[in-house]
């Protein structure tokens, strides 16, 4: 019982807690936008591979993590483009084109990693560290929460910054209008489809730079189909927070926790089967609906493509 | 309501440029002509009519207006200058202003933030200026909300007063409603009417769409005609200002039916003139077939339950629900056909507890729903009017045995509805989506008033149809209660239900707010003023 | 995806034919371009493909055994969309089952007849992938959620279950490599005509052909079709919804898990750990594609597992990766919607 509560067992769960969750958090962030907007994003779980995919490339050729980042954003949002123009401009299944390129993208990049790399797996060296000042010397949560890369305290950042915008400008409003009542939207003069495009963009950003972290930081590496899911699970959270960032970020956490949970107890010499273990955070999903599922909302319009007149 | 009627002419508007001048609009839907070489002028300070049936074209005329459709051909002019309005919000941008047909704000934004909807995203919410510009319109329009209330809380009547600040938000220039007394009560279109008034007397290009004679009368200095997507005529104010009602009636009539006598049916049915046409032969001796005992259903959010309800329905009798639209009425239907549960009370047939019964068992005691959404609920659009004719039937003999489907007697028995019933579809094959709003309304109408029915439920039955099927569905009502059948009819045209009913309770928030007979008993008093009354809540 | 009327429209015969002819084109040509651009012959590929997955005996007889669980899945698929159910959990509704299957028949084959062993393992893997689907239909019949989400998270979960039990429950100690006991090739389904394809194809072009007939020819079809069309007017028309959601959910995932079974005790006689050929969201799109006709389900399905099968056999001899055919299946559905949607706005315009 000693090694379960040992500091390196807690630094290490929560350490991997944060490492596994950013991705959730980013993905489940960007998910929510686009429901907000009205736009069930099934495809979200190819934008984030993709974002995997390309921000391991570019990292990997450039040497820098920062380029690597900002090019798995824009490999998320390349996927999105193609969702948005299909699913929000010329109001095609939403479903069917997520699913469509989720598979797409799952082969794409697979073959592509192929033939670039055949069957070797090349590793990024050790991700730099921003330890903050002061925060970090606190025992267990300091080496555990506040030695990480800064795109991890940008991350966080963003939840209060996507509360802000939700509630207090302009851009949430229209949002909230969007998913909630399409047709009111257009008729206040702003375009439903420009406003649902940018959301999916957004969505194929924050997507894209989950699985850049993913790839970059969490693994070091890329694996074909490494999202395993993570995108699916975004959802979830994005549809459990009912429209609050601040829910994306602790059911991120707690799911990274359960994540977490192999290393962690790897560390303290706990031979768990990873299969036990990566059962946990599905598992944790379907308890959480089953406990839950009636008080998950999602915008009355959401799923539903908006066509002008068409009533 | 003719004391609104004032006479605010603005004579150097009459002699200025119009504020919107339309030419030779035309727009062609697949199948459709929907508006044929309209051409219109709007003028400022005055309340332009527009006048016709559903269909007319006059939905289609607005959606050009509002940026919405584009024309195939034709020319606009905005203040002398031809301009093309490729969206809402270049129709905003030109000083037009539209309020549709349904309510399109966002129930979970409050008024003030419904109002900064539309704003640049990149720039941050003024609240401050917001405010200013939402009590001066306040004041413009004479009228007081509570600018943090959520909208979904608001009645409608103040939901259609947020639309009509939002309409003349940008400016004060032409103002289009669109069929905005559908969801009032008597009271409410009066107020209405003092706002447009009060909206025509600054200057304000109103355009006011109905297919109410009497609202026509009542509010247009300028009434113009359309019908089948043509303009067939229109009154211009100094002939209309000559006329008393019944004169301009008559011109209308003329105008939309070329002659008064050969049209009589439509004509009646577009006067509107409410007369209880039935004569009411049920024995309040008679035992109820159907009974409501104080039952109530669990709303969801957004939606109007029923509280505490309480009716009886006798043989051949017909029963108006009166009520604004959203006062439970769905509630009350659904929760009568079985589709929804009751959370309180009993509802019973021929005396017998009917309450936990599904919709297969109450059919089977000879109940049916005519819904009010019939591509919605009532039928399955891709599907083919054969099947949808059966839709309350699969798995029952003699259409299927053991389970199996008999095709060839489903398509039998639809030949066969089709003939009796005059169903204009290419085949018994195609699909019901494809047949107009009447011909569904007559499958329905088929499907649901078989030989075995006794209680009949109607939902709005002619609601966006037009004239000639309202008065099919209105005969076919008068008939079945002649034959014995109980009628609900529930229904938002007053004048359907003063026609139609023999009592009329009228529903306000849930509760049966009171019931009326129908003619009223005592002379003198006005019945439309009374269900008025309790349609707001107000005792009567 | 537009809802496809119980009764075809006539005189679309060409235009059916252009609907599902043109997105596999579109598929191939923009595939081949994928492999142009990694220095890749496609056409030396297709060429390949047909000839190791059609062409050659052997090939052929791999690709129809192949066809059996896809077809299973395919059926099980139909009953879903049909109902306007989205089960995308057939992966771990068949991996579940497959090792049901894998852990009964060994240990049942001993002392009972090969005939009662194969039927209970079937019937096995039938009622353990109508298990698994139990809770994404509660959840949608009872509260609405979406099924899309928590299909998936159980199969997800199942994935990783089955590899548990595959490892820690249903080991054979015998071995190094972790897998269940094996079937023995005698008591495994029949061959067909002394060739290498079992029964199982049989039983799965059966049950293809027999949905096809429920969903045309029953009242309880009709019934799953109006659900599937119009969930509110099956409310309406006073239909049992829950059941009738839990019922399909039951029956597709059921059938995914017959798949199993097949695949099971039909070819490999074992599973091994971490084995997944993850077939479920590949059938997807060669469902949409027959639009849930049961004859055309059976027809893609086959030129599918020809691609499969020569595909498995190009990426050791040609290099291109089996993944490549991932990328064909997304680039399908991806037309498939283009042309679907193409040929609605045509129709549409000329006011049909």
């Amino acid at each position: 019982m000693d090694a379960f509560l040992s500091q390196t067992f807690l630094t290490a769960l929560i350490f991997g807690a944060v490492t596994a969750g950013v991705p959730l958090l980013l993905a489940g962030l960007g998910e929510q936008i686009s429901e907000k907007a009205g736009v069930l994003n099934i495809g979200i779980e190819g934008m984030m591979l993709m974002g995997a995919y390309v921000g391991f490339v570019v990292a990997f050729e450039s040497g820098s993590f920062w380029l690597g980042f900002i090019g798995g954003a824009g490999g998320g949002m390349a996927v999105a483009l193609i969702m948005a123009l299909l699913c929000v401009r010329l109001a095609m299944n939403q479903i069917v084109i997520g699913i469509a390129l989720t598979l797409g993208v799952e082969g794409l990049t697979a073959l592509l990693h192929h033939f670039q790399f055949a069957r070797s797996y090349p590793r990024l060296d050790a991700v730099p560290v921003l330890a903050l000042p002061g925060l970090d010397g606190i025992p267990v949560l300091g080496p555990a929460l506040f030695q990480h890369h800064p795109l991890v305290y940008l991350g966080v950042l963003l939840v209060p910054l996507l509360g802000w915008l939700y509630r207090q400008s302009a851009v949430g409003l229209n949002l909230e209008a969007a998913g909630n009542s399409p047709a009111a939207l257009d008729a206040s003069g702003v375009s439903v489809v420009q406003t649902r495009s940018a959301a999916v963009l957004a969505t194929g950003a924050l997507a894209g730079l989950g699985g850049a972290y993913m790839a970059e930081v969490g693994a070091g590496l890329f694996i074909p189909f490494m999202t395993g899911g993570a995108g699916f699970i975004a959802i979830v959270l994005a549809m459990l927070a009912r429209g609050r960032p601040l829910w994306v970020l602790l059911g991120a956490l707690l799911f990274g926790v359960s994540l977490a949970l192999t290393t962690a107890l790897q560390v303290t010499g706990v031979d768990v089967p990873t299969d036990v273990v990566q059962m946990l955070p599905f598992a944790m999903v379907i308890l959480v609906l089953v406990l839950f599922a009636r008080h998950s909302v999602l915008p009355p319009a959401l799923g539903l493509p908006y066509i002008r007149g068409d009533r | 309501m003719t004391e609104v009627r004032q006479q605010v002419m603005n004579d150097s508007s009459a002699s200025a440029v119009p504020a919107i001048s339309l030419t030779g609009i035309t727009k062609r839907f697949p199948g459709v002509l929907a508006n044929d070489a309209i051409s219109l002028d709007l003028n400022a300070g005055e309340i332009h009519v527009l006048l016709g049936e559903n269909g007319a074209g006059k939905s289609t005329l607005i959606a050009i207006l509002a940026g919405m459709q584009q024309p195939d051909s034709g020319e606009i002019r905005v203040r002398g200058r031809p301009v093309r309005i490729g969206s809402p919000r270049e129709s905003l941008a030109l000083g037009i202003g539209t309020v549709f047909q349904h309510v399109l704000l966002v129930p979970s934004l409050t008024v003030l933030e419904n109002l900064m909807l539309g704003r640049s995203w990149w720039r941050p919410l003024d609240r401050r200026a917001t405010l200013a510009r939402f009590q001066e319109l306040s004041r413009t329009l004479g009228v007081t909300i509570d600018p943090d209330a959520p909208v979904g809380r608001l009645g409608l009547g103040q939901q259609q007063q947020v639309e009509i600040m939002r309409a003349l938000w940008r400016g004060e220039g032409v103002l289009i409603l669109d069929e905005p007394t559908s969801m009032l009560t008597p009271q409410g279109v009066e107020d209405l009417g003092r706002v447009m008034r009060r909206l025509a007397s600054q200057g304000i290009a109103v355009i006011f769409i109905t297919h109410k004679l009497r609202e026509a009368y009542a509010f247009g200095d300028r009434i113009s005609v359309l019908r089948l997507g043509r303009k067939v005529g229109e009154l211009p104010p100094e002939r209309l200002r000559a006329m008393d009602e019944a004169a301009a009636t008559h011109e209308v009539v003329r105008l939309m039916f070329g002659t008064v006598e050969g049209h009589r049916g439509d004509s009646e049915t577009l006067l509107a003139r409410g007369r209880h046409r039935r004569k009411g032969r049920v024995d309040p001796a008679t035992p109820p077939v159907l009974t409501l005992r104080n039952v109530s259903t669990h709303a969801a959010s957004g939606e109007c339950g029923l509280t505490d309800v309480s009716l009886e329905l006798r043989p051949g009798e017909v029963l108006g629900i009166a009520g604004i639209d959203g006062n439970g009425q769905k509630h009350l239907a659904e929760v009568l056909a079985g589709q929804r549960p009751a959370s309180a009370g009993r509802i019973e047939i021929d005396g017998r507890d009917a309450t936990r019964e599904d919709v297969g068992q109450r059919r089977e005691h000879g109940l049916s729903y005519i819904t009010d959404e019939r591509l919605g609920e009532g039928t399955v659009g891709p599907f083919s009017v054969a099947t949808n004719l059966v839709l309350k039937e699969i798995g029952q003999p003699p259409y299927w045995r053991h389970g199996i489907t008999l095709w060839q007697r489903i398509n039998e028995l639809a030949r066969r509805t089709i003939r009796q019933h005059d169903v204009r579809t290419p085949s018994e094959r195609t699909p019901i989506a494809k047949l107009s709003g009447g011909n569904v309304q007559k499958v329905l109408l088929a499907r649901e008033l078989g030989h075995a029915t006794r209680i009949a439920v109607f939902n709005k039955p002619t609601y966006g149809l037009d004239l000639q099927n309202i008065r099919l569905a209105r005969r076919r009502i008068a008939e079945g209660a002649a034959a014995g059948l109980a009628t609900l009819l529930i229904s938002t045209e007053l004048d359907e239900l003063l026609e139609l009913s023999d009592r009329i309770a009228v529903m306000y928030r849930g509760r049966i707010a009171g019931i009326v007979e129908n003619p009223v008993a005592e002379t003198g008093s006005d019945i439309e003023l009374t269900l008025g009354r309790l349609m707001t809540g107000a005792a009567a | 995806m537009s809802v496809i009327a119980e009764s075809p429209p006539r005189g679309a015969w060409l235009g059916g034919v252009a609907r599902i002819a043109l997105p596999v084109l579109l598929a191939l040509v923009v595939g081949g371009l994928i492999l142009l651009a990694l220095e890749k012959n496609p056409l030396e590929y297709y060429a390949f493909v047909v000839e190791r997955g059609l062409l050659s005996w052997a090939g052929l007889q791999e690709s129809i055994t192949r066809s059996a669980p896809l077809l299973l899945i395919a059926a099980g698929l139909i009953v879903a969309f049909r109902a306007g159910i989205w089960n995308l959990g057939v992966d771990g509704q068949f991996l579940l089952s497959a090792v049901a299957a894998a852990a009964l028949a060994p240990a049942l084959a001993p002392v009972l007849p090969d005939w009662l062993t194969l039927t209970l393992s079937c019937l096995l893997a039938f009622a353990i992938g109508a298990l698994w689907s139990v809770v994404p239909a509660l959840l949608k019949a009872r509260f609405g959620i979406n099924e899309i989400i928590t299909s998936l998270m159980m199969s997800f979960l199942g994935i990783s279950f089955a590899n548990v039990l595959v490892k820690l429950v249903f080991r054979d100690p015998g071995t190094t490599v972790p897998q269940t006991l094996t079937l023995p090739v005698e008591d495994r389904l029949a061959r067909l005509f002394g060739s290498t394809v079992n029964c199982g194809v049989i039983i799965a072009v059966l049950a293809v052909l027999l949905v096809h007939l429920m969903m045309t020819r029953t009242a309880f079809g009709l019934k799953l079709q109006v659900v599937g069309a119009n969930p509110r007017a099956a409310v309406h028309a006073g239909l049992p919804v829950g059941r009738l959601t839990v019922a399909t959910f039951a029956l597709s995932a059921g059938l995914a898990g017959l798949a199993g079974a097949v695949e099971v005790v039909g070819v490999l006689g074992t599973i091994r750990a971490d084995w997944n050929p993850a077939y479920g969201l590949l059938v997807v799109p060669l469902v949409f594609l027959a639009r849930f006709n049961g004859p055309a389900v059976i027809a893609f399905v086959f030129c599918f597992a020809v691609l499969q099968i020569g595909g498995e056999s190009a990426a050791r001899r040609l290099g291109v990766p089996h993944f490549y055919v991932l990328v064909l299946v997304g680039l399908l559905l991806l037309f498939l919607a283009v042309v679907e949607y193409l040929d609605h706005r045509r129709r549409a315009s000329r006011g049909a």
